[in-house]
Order: C-alpha cells, then sequence, then structure tokens
C-alpha cells in the first residue's frame, strides 16, 4: 500500500514538503512516484544558491525506464542537495520520506505552504488516477 | 546455452587459416620502409572452421527481423528486401573511393541525386541532403538550418524549440546540442496537441517545434494546419521528425502540413537495415526558404554531368556533417527500394501498414487488452496499457516483454510514451502476415493467462534466450564497459 504520511504536503507533480522549525523546507518524491519510477540509478540535483520558480524542473530522477523532471512545489532557493544520493539513488526508492530526501529549499512565501495538498487531497489525488 | 568465446579467446599461436591472394592484387613493394609493419597485426589466430563456427553461432544469437516478428514501436522493423542488397553491392558501387574525381562516379551521383527527387516527391519539400549519417544527425540538421535562418535575417533571440510530452526523447536533446532551449507542451486527454498550451508557448522566442506525425502515441494529429498557422504567425517554423512517416507515405505531405523542415529516418521507412545492423540514415528535406542552409555536400546536375555541390554553390550551408557524403551504401539500398515500389507501391506501404496496426489493435481489444486511445483510429503502431494487469497480478510490462522473447517474439518498445503506464507501443509494419499478428495476440493471451496463475513463473522469463534477465539497474548504476578477458587482464 503507498503510503503518505499525515504531516508532509504535496503537489499534483507527486512531491512532498516537509516544513522546518528554522523556516527551510525539505522536499522528496512520495512512495507512489518512485513505485511508478522503478528503481533509480541516478539524481541531478540542483546546486546551493539556486533560485527556483514554482513549478521550475529543478532536478532529475532517473530510472532504467525514463528520466523524470521534479518541479520546485514553492518558490525559494535551493539550500542543499542530499549528498547521499550521488552514490546512493536507491535511497529515494528505500525511504522515500526519509533516508531519500532530494533537497532543501528557503521558501519565499512560507505561506505559500498551506497552498500545496494535505495528505487527505493527495490520497484522493492518487486514487483518482487508480 | 553455451557461452560463445570471444575470437580472440580462441586464438591459438601458430593456428592459421590459408587463403588465395588474387592475382591482380596491387603490389605493394614499392612502400618507404618507414610505413610498413615490423611485426605482423595482432590478430586472433583460428582456423577456418573456427572462425566459420564462430560468426554462424552469432548470428544464431541474433533476434532480428530475418529470424523474428519484431514489432518495436516507432522503430519501424520491417523486412529489408535482399534485392535492394544485391543491387547496392553491385560491383560499380562498391569500388567508388570518396576522393576520385566526379567524373569516375557519373553512376553514383545519378543514383543518389535521383533519391533526392524521389525523397522530394515523398515530402513535398524543394531540396533535399542525404548527408547526415542517422535520425540523431538528421534531427541536429534541421534545427541547425532553422537557427540559421533566423540567424540570417538578423532575429537572434529565437532560442526556443517547442517540444510536445509526447516527442522522442531525442528531440529536447537536439534543441539543447543546437544551443535552444526546449520548452515541453502537454498532450489534451484524445492524443493531440494542447493548442491552448502552444498559443500560450509561442511568442518572440520561439525558433520552431518539433513534432511527430502521426505522433509517438500511434495517432494523427488532427489540427496539425492549425498548429502550423499559430507557430508561423510567431515567427517560427516547424520540423517534422519522419520517425512515423511510414504511416502516411503517398498518403499525406509533410509539406502539405506547414512543414519547413522534414528529416527522414531511410533505415525505418525505406527499409535499411537497421538496429545494430545499421547504421542509419537520417536525410532532410526542407522548403525553399531553408534550402540555401542544406548540408554539403549535395548532388547538382551542371552541363548534364552529376557533380558534388560544396561550400562554393552554398556560401549559407550549415556545413559538413561527415569526411565524406553520408553512409552511401544505405542510400543506395533506400534508392533501390523506392524504386521498386514507384509511387503506387509507396501507397500500399502506408496502407498495409496501417491495416496491419488496427487490425492488431482490434484484435488485442477483443481478447480484453486496454487500448490507451480506444477512441481513435491507429496508424501504423498503438499503445496498449497493462497497468491493470499489474495492479491485479505484479506482472510488469517488463514482465511481459521478457515472455515474449520465449515465445518467439521481439518485444514491442516498452514504457515509451511515458505518458501512458505499463505501456507496449506495437508497430508491426506492412510486412507481416495476418498469422504472424494471430500468433502474436496468441502469444500476449497466454502471458496475461500465466500472470494471473504463476506470476512467480513469468518473473523468471525469458528462459530460452543466450543471457536471461539482465540486471539492468546494477549495470546502470556501476557501468563497465571494459571487457576483460577470463585471465583477469584487461586487453
Amino acid at each position: 500500500m503507498t503510503q503518505v504520511p499525515q504531516n508532509l504536503k504535496y503537489t499534483d507533480d507527486h512531491e512532498w514538503v516537509r516544513a522546518e522549525a528554522d523556516g527551510s523546507v525539505v522536499v522528496g518524491i512520495t512512495d507512489h512516484a518512485q513505485h511508478a519510477l522503478g528503481e533509480l540509478v541516478y539524481v541531478e540535483l540542483p546546486d546551493a544558491g539556486r533560485k527556483v520558480a514554482r513549478g521550475d524542473a529543478m532536478a532529475v530522477v532517473e530510472s532504467t525506464k525514463a528520466a523524470s523532471d521534479v518541479y520546485a512545489p514553492l518558490a525559494g532557493e535551493v539550500i542543499e542537495g542530499n549528498p547521499a544520493l550521488a552514490s546512493q539513488p536507491e535511497l529515494v526508492n528505500t525511504d522515500p520520506y526519509g533516508e531519500g530526501w532530494l533537497l532543501r529549499l528557503r521558501p519565499d512565501d512560507a505561506a505559500a505552504l498551506a497552498g500545496l495538498k494535505d495528505s487527505a487531497a493527495y490520497s484522493q489525488l492518487l486514487a483518482a488516477e487508480g | 546455452m553455451r557461452r560463445e568465446d570471444l575470437i580472440f579467446e580462441q586464438s591459438r599461436p601458430g593456428r592459421r587459416a590459408s587463403t588465395h591472394a588474387p592475382a591482380t592484387i596491387a603490389a605493394i613493394d614499392d612502400l618507404p620502409a618507414s610505413v610498413l609493419r615490423e611485426a605482423p597485426p595482432p590478430l586472433p589466430e583460428v582456423s577456418e572452421l573456427q572462425v566459420v563456427r564462430h560468426f554462424t553461432r552469432l548470428s544464431q544469437l541474433n533476434f532480428s527481423i530475418d529470424t523474428h516478428f519484431y514489432p518495436l514501436g516507432s522503430c519501424t522493423m520491417k523486412y529489408n528486401p535482399r534485392v535492394s542488397n544485391t543491387l547496392a553491392m553491385l560491383p560499380g558501387f562498391l569500388a567508388r573511393h570518396p576522393l576520385e574525381p566526379d567524373s569516375h562516379a557519373q553512376g553514383v551521383l545519378e543514383s543518389l541525386f535521383d533519391l533526392q527527387e524521389l525523397l522530394k516527391a515523398a515530402t513535398g519539400m524543394s531540396g533535399v541532403s542525404l548527408t547526415p549519417m542517422a535520425g540523431a544527425q538528421g534531427e541536429f540538421a534541421g534545427i541547425a538550418m532553422i537557427r540559421a535562418w533566423h540567424l540570417a535575417r538578423g532575429d537572434t533571440g529565437r532560442t526556443q524549440i517547442i517540444v510536445p510530452d509526447a516527442a522522442h526523447g531525442t528531440n529536447p536533446a537536439t534543441a539543447s546540442m543546437c544551443g535552444c532551449e526546449a520548452i515541453e507542451i502537454p498532450t489534451g486527454p484524445d492524443g493531440d496537441v494542447d493548442i491552448d498550451a502552444l498559443r500560450r508557448a509561442v511568442g518572440p522566442k520561439t525558433a520552431g517545434i518539433m513534432l511527430t506525425n502521426p505522433s509517438t502515441l500511434g495517432v494523427f494529429e488532427r489540427r496539425i494546419s492549425e498548429i502550423a498557422d499559430i507557430v508561423h504567425a510567431a515567427g517560427g517554423l516547424l520540423y517534422y521528425d519522419g520517425a512515423n512517416l511510414n504511416a502516411i507515405l503517398g498518403r499525406a505531405l509533410p509539406a502539405g502540413m506547414g512543414f519547413d523542415v522534414v528529416h527522414i529516418n531511410l533505415h525505418k521507412t525505406f527499409s535499411t537495415p537497421h538496429g545494430g545492423g545499421g547504421p542509419g540514415a537520417g536525410v532532410v528535406a526542407v522548403n525553399s526558404r531553408l534550402e540555401p542552409f542544406l548540408p554539403i555536400p549535395i548532388v547538382g546536375k551542371r552541363d548534364g554531368s552529376y557533380v558534388w555541390l560544396s561550400e562554393a554553390d552554398r556560401p549559407q550551408s550549415i556545413g559538413r556533417l561527415s569526411g565524406f557524403m553520408g553512409n552511401t551504401g544505405i542510400l543506395l539500398r533506400a534508392y533501390v527500394y523506392m524504386r521498386l515500389l514507384g509511387a503506387e507501391g509507396m501507397r500500399r506501404v502506408s496502407g498495409y501498414a496501417t491495416l496491419n496496426a488496427n487490425y492488431l489493435s482490434t484484435r488485442l481489444a477483443a481478447a480484453g487488452f486496454t487500448i490507451a486511445y480506444p477512441q481513435r483510429r491507429a496508424s501504423h503502431e498503438f499503445i496498449i496499457s497493462l497497468k491493470d494487469v499489474a495492479r491485479d497480478t505484479g506482472a510488469t510490462a517488463m514482465d511481459f516483454a521478457k515472455a515474449l522473447l520465449d515465445r518467439g517474439f521481439h518485444a514491442p518498445t516498452t514504457y515509451f510514451p511515458l505518458l501512458v503506464p505499463e505501456c507496449l507501443l506495437i508497430e508491426p509494419t506492412e510486412t507481416e502476415t495476418r498469422q504472424e499478428l494471430d500468433a502474436f495476440v496468441q502469444a500476449l493471451c497466454e502471458i496475461r493467462d500465466l500472470a494471473f496463475r504463476d506470476v512467480g513463473e513469468l518473473k523468471r522469463a525469458p528462459q530460452t534466450t543466450p543471457v536471461r534477465r539482465l540486471d539492468d539497474v546494477r549495470a546502470a548504476r556501476q557501468l563497465d564497459l571494459v571487457w576483460h578477458s577470463r585471465s583477469g587482464t584487461v586487453n
């Protein structure tokens, strides 16, 4: 069964977002997304300091099936990418909401987080996609 | 199955195969000593029988169009007529050298000139260059010409190429290689380009759009004229990716749809060997506005003789893409194929290619498979989605692909286009019989039955191939392309 943790926010493109105490957010791809992609073989992350607009393609996750863009869920500045993914892209598959996080962002507007889907709405989206 | 040793591994010192040198062999005793080898080249030392067995066995390991149905979507794996090979290998063609004077090569030049004319007729375009060595180079030439046209008008700000999300992955790669940015636009639920998204995407930065028609979803882009008007009105040009030209051959012209440049994979539509048996040929055809920018060399006619046109004749050309004049042997095969078919034969190609695809699609739908765009008539290819089977049994499109190999069929294209989950993109081509198509339907039904009965057994496929299921994940994560001999040394 696909996991959809309740403490996270979600996008229609299957990214998750977690608010941190320091005002930054952590971004990853959902359990559903990693399952659909299959085993990842490469993750391309943006450099720290890059400014992204909401919806910008900011990272690439590549499996043996496909290379897919990961879109910025919020406008902001990249603080860091997950350094572990360079040698262990499979962490995204084994622990998508934990060790397999993709990057940290400093959002331009922290309030924009409220505009994303909650876990119930994201679960509904998954159910609708069948 | 026994592993076939490399010919170098079979080598033993002193073992020989004899051959007779032709009496007419050119004397080389006038070569200066400084260019002569001191030691023989390190070739494998094997007997004639070893050579015969080795290459016969290798050929038997091959899964090829000569041995199996090969419905690889968007690749047009059709039969390559033997007569094309035979005629392209006439001694007069084989003995030509690229540096010989044009006057010594009038036969091959005339053949290539005629091929240029035939391709103009097949696309409705006014100029052709045969020089791109493969499809990717044809794409590069096409977008490079669009860029050159904008720059020649002093319009330097057009750096965006619009690419639908159903496009071949090579399209955005081409845009990037030509210094442009690929702008992706979505596909509507019926498989056509989202026109509203296109309207929003075009503007003063638009260099052009790359379209495949019929698209990789296996449906004809019905609003192509409207798309052409939108892109042209915005100042951009239209590039036709010729991957699926087989579907419309002799029935619709890319020029008539409003395209400015077309690349044609001769190795697909015009039936020259490919898929490891290549090389390819990605010729480009253009309308009059792009003609000055065609890559050289091009065959021209001057004072009744055929000549290679060069920089002096085409000063605005995007230049040369290879040392000489494209893959001439492949060009000749395509020329023979076109001459044998004639205009009427080409109409039959697209007619039967489309009929076969729709027959297969209809039979698979009747057998309960999910057709991705059931409301649309298939062009020469179509998509089934195995999403339901995957949900109910855990068997994936990849498992189906592997199991087909055991049943004597090459797998269709898997997991492409990316828009359709667990998909197979199936292109039967015009050269298959109804019996072969029926057998393919039967095989897919058997595999689905196996998925419901014993998915573990299905996941052990393939069991009859020289190598079993490869660890493609590990291969991608730890890429190692160096051959290691059995003794552990790297040769």
